[in-house]
């Protein structure tokens, strides 16, 4: 009991005097900035969970892209449950001369059988919920869609070949957010208006629900009764699956988060390694005197061990509810993309961040601190005998263990560890040694500059391995930052700029056989580039070399993907112009009748799918199977903006199935009209405005590197700790050193100015290496990923020193300023 | 003094230690007893191991030969934790920087020897002691708010409050101005007396040797002096 009353003694006194507070500091940010991405994900995850029916808006859902037999409808009625009908499909829906993509969602009466629509009678009103659907001839839109029409409740929208008068604003539908919201505003109609419409014809991209609810016996018994009578492409999806997919990709997003923060985590603990490093030294005499008074070994570990829980134990509740504050940040940035109304977190993360405090603290400072056990008594006497020595081998088996344990938790994967545990390992040796060179080089420099600058560096050259930590870790922050600003736009700006001016701006789909040739000449009547239209022919793909898909293990998530749903398939005499071949040869003429067709596949698809040239695939297109063997390999030039296909297959037989059309096409601004006039002529033909979509797809990266930017500010937050740790460490000799130079005729000025000097080269090094670190990578990303030759942008590498030198410069001066403002007298009687 | 009375004992006591000049004998082959309530000066030139005797003796450190019995226990045969638990319960210690912890209060600086040897009643005991030293109005400072005297009656206090049998104080006015360090001098012999605890002085003051009933002298790490006054 004495060793805990007096360690909560000793502690109490020491927080008071600041000598833990950099320490708790350090544990603070690390947990918090696990703790914000925890509390986040968790509320997603307990959102997604809370409305595992309402995603259905239903107990169990039947999807297809063809509509399934009605008489299952019937079925389930005649078992006493309630069902309904939804359809949703992109379309174009038009108000005046304004067009706009949505998406449409029709459904019949009952519709939802689980959760409850939302609605108001005018824009910017409260919603309330709402029995029932859109009468035939009504509507309820989106805000989103309205504001993007310019329409108001009471206009009317077409859609399709049928005029709809909007009567509410669409509030909330509980399928809408499968997790992550669709991207366009949905407009909600009548299943009943859609054959008028003529939106939904033979090969369209349509996707059909029925949904059915009922005592969780009957439903049970239902989907039993339901899944031999499964026809190709029919999904059944109970609470079950549904949750599972979005949990993992909440689980994926959490992941990648989580290890974004570990960053945050591993510069934290190099500060909480300084910090108590310099906590033990200056406790060495207190223990020796304790010692010399009759303490044991073992009430000094005690005391030792108590403080440190009690440490972590504050520092992860104060972490936690730095973290708390942080996801309402995250969440109010991501608040469009993730579903409205998230629950509120549970006090798992919590949990989470006093184990990541406990270890932190039992990896970086236990190991220095726990040599206290180890001084000598007879110090109390002897003041000059050397401090116990820390073995650097058993606090870096320590420190490496905890990180190490760290990732694997978060990582789950060996192969994925071993890398990662590598690529740390590599960038931490590559940083520090850039570090070391800069360090090196400055502290050079001291010899052709004024007193203040010559103290100021030479103070950075004799804290040599301290001032390599700081560039280091202030570098890492600000280079993390840059990235996600700076960099991020630049690559986004230097890809469109790639981009030929009269790349295709519209996809057009759903082109019936018999629009196409009118579609053509509706492109010549508007001076429009006449493009190549394509055959798309919807098909599953039964089985590969003989063995059924469904039996198939695939490690790659898109390719399980693909062989689950209807794929994209199409045929063509002639290599696509953005088509290179790689492997094998190029088809001539056509399939023979009964015989096997060829096939060409994407290169990479290929790969994901296990298949070479020679094997066979087997596929089942509106009821009918076909097979066909590899002959050739292609690489795609996605970002033409052609149409392209995974799987084109040679022309012949393949032409008697329902086909549908599709082309992408440059339509100028001034002769947009002319599709406007295409969706009038042709109502089930969909036009997708690509600049649209690439405005959403940016629109949503700036939301969510927004939130990761949460992350990283906890970085620049421990670059700060870390600095004040070493500010800390130094503060004794800093103290006395100032002293002797104002005592030797320095004036105060002189003094401080060699500080502000000290740190402003710091942040500038550190600045310099996040920008070099910055452009590095941007480098790497403009080759690898967008293919791009990618100049520097000034803004960066001067961004980067002017940022590092304002805020190390500015936190370091201030955090030295009492030190250097102490009189000498005081210091030296001391 | 007969050997079986002595509080405190060592027989042949040396102490060699690594230097970068080869090995530095700091003591060499000490002998001595001292019997209960007897006030011993240990005087010396700087080097001669003065400092280093009062360890042994104390159990600070170890020795390279010969052994120390204190209060009929062989401390050389006893590990650092025996050691300790042994100061805890028979020795009180004072020093030249009076060595206050600076995070406790003096009440609180008082109490660490009697929580450490597990008394009760740490709290009243510590309290009685600074009002015999004349601090019973000082119990909530800490040591940066006490003058040097202030301290060292701190530290008279803290090495009295349980009851030890030995008492070493190294060079106990080294740092307090002529009266202080008469003040502290005259309230340590005053509770020595009260109290009948051996007394064992490190000292370069003259006068302050003169008060005690025997003298020590080292010379290089040898004893060349052991007389008793009068």
């Amino acid at each position: 009991m004495t060793a805990v009353a007096h360690a909560l003694r000793t502690l109490a006194r020491d927080w008071r005097s600041g000598e833990i507070g950099v320490l708790a500091a350090a544990l603070v940010v690390a947990v918090g900035a696990l703790t914000a991405i925890s509390f986040f994900t968790d509320r997603v995850g307990k959102g997604v969970s809370l409305q595992a029916a309402e995603v259905l808006a239903a107990d169990l859902r039947l999807r297809s892209a063809d509509e399934p037999d009605r008489a299952l409808l019937d079925a389930a009625t005649d078992r006493g449950l309630a069902t309904a009908r939804t359809v949703g499909f992109p379309s174009v829906v038009l108000r005046d001369d304004d067009s706009t993509l949505a998406a449409i969602r029709a459904v019949s009466e009952a519709y939802p059988l689980r959760g409850e629509l939302r609605v108001a009678d005018a824009l910017l009103e409260r919603g309330r919920p709402i029995d029932g659907v859109p009468p035939p001839g009504e509507a309820w839109a989106d805000a989103g869609l309205l504001a993007r029409l310019e329409a108001d409740v009471g206009d009317s929208l077409e859609v399709g070949a049928i005029t709809l008068r909007v009567t509410r604003v669409l509030e909330y539908r509980p399928d809408q957010a499968a997790g992550f919201a669709a991207m366009a505003p949905t407009l909600l109609m009548n299943i009943d208006d859609i054959p008028a419409s003529e939106l939904v014809v033979e090969g369209s991209r349509v996707t059909w629900s029925y949904l059915f609810a009922g005592d969780a016996d009957d439903i049970d018994a239902f989907a039993d009764w339901l899944e031999p009578r499964l026809g190709d492409g029919e999904r059944l999806q109970d609470i079950g699956e549904a949750g599972q997919q979005i949990t993992g990709a909440i689980d994926r997003a959490q992941r990648f988060l989580t290890l974004a923060s570990l960053v945050t985590v591993l510069l934290a603990a190099v500060a909480v390694a300084m910090a108590a490093r310099r906590h033990s030294v200056r406790h060495i005499d207190s223990v020796a005197l304790m010692k010399c008074l009759g303490a044991s070994q073992g009430f000094v570990l005690r005391v030792v061990l108590v403080q440190l829980v009690v440490i972590g134990v504050v520092a992860a509740a104060v972490g936690s509810a730095l973290g708390w504050l942080a996801q309402l940040g995250i969440a109010s940035v991501l608040a469009n993309l993730v579903g409205a109304d998230l629950p509120q977190p549970g006090g798992g993360p919590v949990l989470m961040g006093l184990v990541t405090a406990l270890a932190v603290l039992a990896g970086f400072a236990l190991p220095p601190m726990l040599q206290l056990r180890r001084v000598a008594p007879v110090r109390v006497l002897q003041r000059n005998l050397p401090p116990p020595r820390v073995g650097a081998l058993v606090s870096g088996l320590c420190a490496s263990a905890v990180v190490i344990g760290m990732l694997a938790w978060v990582v789950r994967d060996p192969l994925l560890l071993a890398v990662l545990t590598g690529g740390v390992a590599a960038v931490i040796v590559a940083l520090a040694l850039a570090g070391w060179a800069l360090v090196r080089v400055t502290a050079r420099l001291r010899g052709r500059s004024g007193v203040a600058w010559r103290y100021g560096l030479a103070n950075i050259g004799r804290r040599g391995g301290e001032s390599v930590a700081q560039v280091v870790a202030f570098g890492l922050g600000v280079m993390v930052l840059l990235l996600l600003t700076v960099v991020r736009n630049d690559l986004l700006d230097a890809w469109r700029a790639s981009l030929p001016e009269d790349a295709p701006n519209n996809f057009i789909i759903n082109i019936q056989p018999e629009e196409v040739d009118s579609v053509r000449a509706l492109f010549e009547r508007n001076d429009i580039a006449v493009p190549e239209f394509s055959p798309l022919i919807r098909g599953r793909v039964t089985a590969l070399n003989g063995t059924s898909v469904r039996e198939l293990d695939l490690d790659d998530p898109d390719a399980r993907q693909f062989l689950d749903r209807e794929a994209n398939l199409s045929y063509t005499r002639t290599l696509p112009p953005s088509n290179r071949l790689t492997d094998g040869s190029w088809w001539s003429g056509e399939s023979v009748a009964g015989g096997e067709a060829e096939l060409s596949l994407e290169r990479d698809f290929a790969a994901a799918l296990g298949l070479s040239i020679g094997d066979r695939m087997r596929f089942s297109v509106a009821g009918e199977s076909f097979s066909g063997r590899i002959t050739s390999l292609r690489e795609v030039a996605w970002d033409s903006f052609d149409p392209n296909f995974f799987v084109l297959i040679q022309p012949g037989e393949i032409e008697a199935y329902p086909t549908t059309w599709i082309t992408s096409v440059y339509v100028p601004r001034e002769t947009r009209g002319a599709l406007l006039e295409l969706v009038r002529e042709h109502p089930s033909v969909s036009v997708i405005d690509l600049e649209a979509l690439i405005a959403q797809v940016r629109d949503i990266m700036d939301r969510a590197s927004l939130a990761v930017q949460f992350v990283f500010a906890f970085t620049l937050l421990a670059g700060i700790v870390v600095l004040l740790a070493a500010v800390q460490a130094t503060r004794d000799e800093r103290r006395y050193e100032s002293a002797l130079l104002r005592t030797f005729g320095a004036r105060r000025s002189v003094v401080l100015n060699g500080v502000i000097a000290e740190f402003v080269t710091l942040g500038l090094l550190a600045g310099l290496l996040a920008a070099a670190g910055a452009v590095a990578v941007g480098q790497v990303l403009a080759v690898q990923i967008f293919g791009l030759d990618y100049l520097p942008d000034w803004r960066v590498l001067a961004g980067g020193p002017i940022v590092g030198a304002l805020i190390v410069g500015l936190a370091g001066t201030l955090a030295t300023r009492s030190v250097v403002t102490t009189p000498p007298v005081r210091t030296l009687r001391a | 003094m007969s050997e079986d009375k002595a509080v405190l004992r060592a027989e042949g006591l040396g102490k060699t230690v690594d230097s970068p000049e080869g090995a530095l004998t700091i003591l060499d082959d000490v002998s001595l007893a001292i019997g209960a309530a007897e006030t011993v000066a240990v005087l010396g030139a700087s080097g001669a191991g003065k400092s280093t005797l009062l360890a042994l003796l104390a159990g600070l450190d170890e020795p390279t030969r010969g052994s120390v019995w204190l209060d009929g226990r062989e401390l050389t045969a006893l590990d650092e934790d025996g050691r300790a638990a042994l100061r805890a319960a028979r020795v009180g210690f004072m020093f030249q920087s009076f060595h206050l912890l600076p995070s406790l209060t003096a009440l609180e600086n008082v109490m660490l020897p009697l929580e450490l040897a597990a008394t009760g009643d740490a709290r009243a005991r510590a309290r009685a002691a600074l009002e015999e030293v004349g601090l019973g109005r000082r119990t909530g400072h800490y040591p940066r708010q006490l003058s040097g005297g202030e301290k060292q009656r701190v530290a008279i206090a803290r090495a009295f409050v349980t009851s030890p049998a030995v008492l070493f104080a190294d060079e106990p006015t080294g740092n307090l101005d002529t009266r202080t360090g008469e003040r502290v001098i005259e309230t340590l012999f005053e509770m020595n007396r009260d109290r009948a605890t051996t007394l064992v002085l490190v000292t370069h003051d003259e006068q302050l040797a003169a008060r005690c009933g025997r003298r020590l002298e080292l010379d290089a790490g040898r004893l060349v002096t052991d007389r008793s006054h009068a």
